[in-house]
């Protein structure tokens, strides 16, 4: 048995376990463009092209995860967040 | 006496649904009030009365399909004004362009038979209304086809029926929402389509209840809970936009312009000022690219209005149409009302609105039949540029591709820039091609001022 180690609170805006930040993603994307569901797109796919996004839902799914997590997230950091698992590393990098 | 009839919401329609009625028999109205919600082959709108009054009768069931024209709804002048014996002017707005253009215009609609208003005495009005039996369901057995007290008490004798309006209905189809547990806000308890959206809303799971509120209320999945009825609605779709499109390219000679635009200000000042402002208040290009086509067709407004007949009707407004593709499949391109006048910040507020609503489908009569000018942005699909089909009755249609960074000579010197194709496809009955160019060049002047726009 490992000992539990404490999570990270995904509203303090400090970096998320992989499994909390995928779940963040999953649910920000739910809400942008509803019916998506990650389970189904590959990890690496571009997410707009996969889930049909235009540059509107796009914003809308970066402004709910930005509020999601507590953190910011500026143009520049877009190309972070091009497939599943980019966003992945970005949410749960330092 | 006026008649609130069935509006066509754009050129491509001829017959629509009545899907709900947002007033009953007594209620009062005014000019502009959304009284009720009909289908076309593309969306559910929200259709607005035209004039001022009280409701007299509803003459169209819901879930009746009824030409263009069919009379709907009686509107008596409201009691002050008939003592003052002026009859509330008809339409004073003029209309709708969509109409004027459209084939019929000129032949008058034909009237299809409606039956006529069963005659009710308030008494059994307010009888019908306690015990929230819907007159317009109950069949009089009266006089002339009146409706008597034992015809309403034959009808709430029915039990306690669940009465849900047809878009209600098909929204909590699509929810998944069970219509038992909804509270009705209709006359006599009936379930609107609000109603559904209000309880799915509440009854979203609980991590989503975490999300602000008005997050939470696009959360249900809304893949169409009838696959059937969805590939109807496709396929109802595909031929009004047939229809539509084989007309303009049938009757409009259309001629093409394009020309490349610089965008390096644009996208440095925009990257500034979205880095300055919190996430919801970020602008992205399409909506400075429409704002910039908006001030264009007020500077060349012979690009901006309508073909009428044999000439060329100018309009005083710029009602600039989005041409937004649906999720499901398909498109429609909705109005933003002077755009020209709207702060940036607040044109992209509108986009965002009605892009969402297009895509729900509760957009407003308005919004679909004042189109004065159509933008088309293919840009998030990737093409470098787009020459589009007119929407008739309107003579132009700007189109523009992905904003991408090429080389270009600035100065005499090659550099890298982010720039845009943008395109015109315009009406050559009622412009020349020197006209088209005078737009195209407004566009790219005005983009490159973007703390103008």
């Amino acid at each position: 048995m490992t000992p539990q180690r404490d999570e990270p609170d995904a509203k303090t805006g400090g970096p998320l376990t992989p499994q909390q930040a995928r779940d963040a993603v999953g649910q920000a994307l739910n809400q942008a463009a509803p019916g998506s569901d990650i389970d189904e797109i590959d990890a690496d796919a571009d997410l707009r092209d996969a889930l049909d996004l235009d540059s509107l839902d796009f914003l809308n799914f970066v402004e709910i995860l930005s509020d999601a997590c507590g953190r910011r997230i500026d143009e520049d950091d877009y190309t972070e967040l091009a497939t599943l698992s980019s966003c992945i590393r970005f949410l749960s990098g330092p | 006496m006026a008649e609130f009839r069935m509006p066509s919401l754009g050129a491509d329609m001829d017959e629509g649904t009545l899907l709900e009625w947002l007033v009953k028999p007594g209620d009062q109205v005014g000019k502009g009030d959304i009284v009720a919600v009909v289908d076309t082959a593309k969306a559910a709108v929200e259709v607005e009365c035209f004039d001022s009054g009280v409701v007299s009768a509803l003459l169209v069931e819901p879930g009746q399909r009824v030409p263009v024209g069919t009379a709907l709804a009686v509107i008596a002048p409201a009691p002050a004004t008939v003592a003052a014996g002026r009859h509330p002017a008809p339409a004073g707005r003029p209309a709708p362009p969509a109409q004027r253009g459209a084939p019929a215009a000129g032949q008058p609609v034909p009237a299809p038979p409606v039956k006529p208003p069963a005659v009710v005495s308030p008494l059994i009005r307010h009888l019908a209304e306690r015990e929230g039996v819907g007159l317009g369901q109950v069949h009089g057995t009266g006089a002339a086809g009146a409706v008597t007290r034992a015809d309403v008490e034959r009808a709430a004798a029915r039990g306690p029926r669940l009465r849900v309006s047809p878009l209600a209905r098909r929204i909590a189809a699509e929810l998944g929402t069970d219509l038992t547990a909804v509270k009705g806000t209709g006359a006599g308890g009936a379930i609107r389509a609000d109603d559904v959206r209000r309880a799915a809303r509440t009854k979203a799971p609980p991590e989503a209840a975490a999300q602000p509120a008005a997050r939470a209320a696009q959360v249900p999945g809304r893949q169409a809970a009838h696959p059937e009825a969805a590939a109807e609605r496709r396929a109802a779709m595909r031929r009004a936009i047939a229809g539509l499109m084989a007309r303009s390219n049938r009757e409009i000679p259309h001629y093409y312009l394009s020309t490349t635009i610089d965008l390096e200000r644009m996208t440095q000042w925009l990257r500034r000022r979205n880095r300055e402002l919190p996430v919801p208040a970020r602008i992205v290009p399409a909506a400075m690219l429409l704002k910039a086509a908006a001030i264009a067709a007020r500077e060349v407004p012979e690009l901006n209005g309508f073909w009428v007949g044999d000439h060329f009707v100018p309009s005083g407004h710029v009602h600039l149409g989005v041409a937004i593709s649906l999720h499901g499949g398909g498109m429609i391109a909705p109005a933003i009302h002077d755009a020209d006048g709207l702060k940036v910040g607040d044109l992209m507020a509108r986009l965002r609105d009605l892009v969402t609503r297009a895509r729900e489908g509760r957009l407003r009569g308005s919004e679909m039949t004042d189109p004065t000018i159509t933008v088309t942005n293919l840009g998030d699909r990737g093409v470098e540029s787009v020459f589009g089909v007119i929407y008739p009755p309107q003579v132009a249609l700007a189109g523009f591709g992905k904003v991408t960074s090429l080389p270009r000579a600035v100065d005499g010197l090659l550099g890298v820039r982010p720039q845009v194709t943008a395109t015109l496809a315009a009406d050559h009955r009622a412009t020349d091609g020197d006209t088209g160019a005078r737009y195209l060049e407004a566009i790219a002047r005005l983009l490159q001022k973007p703390e103008e726009l």
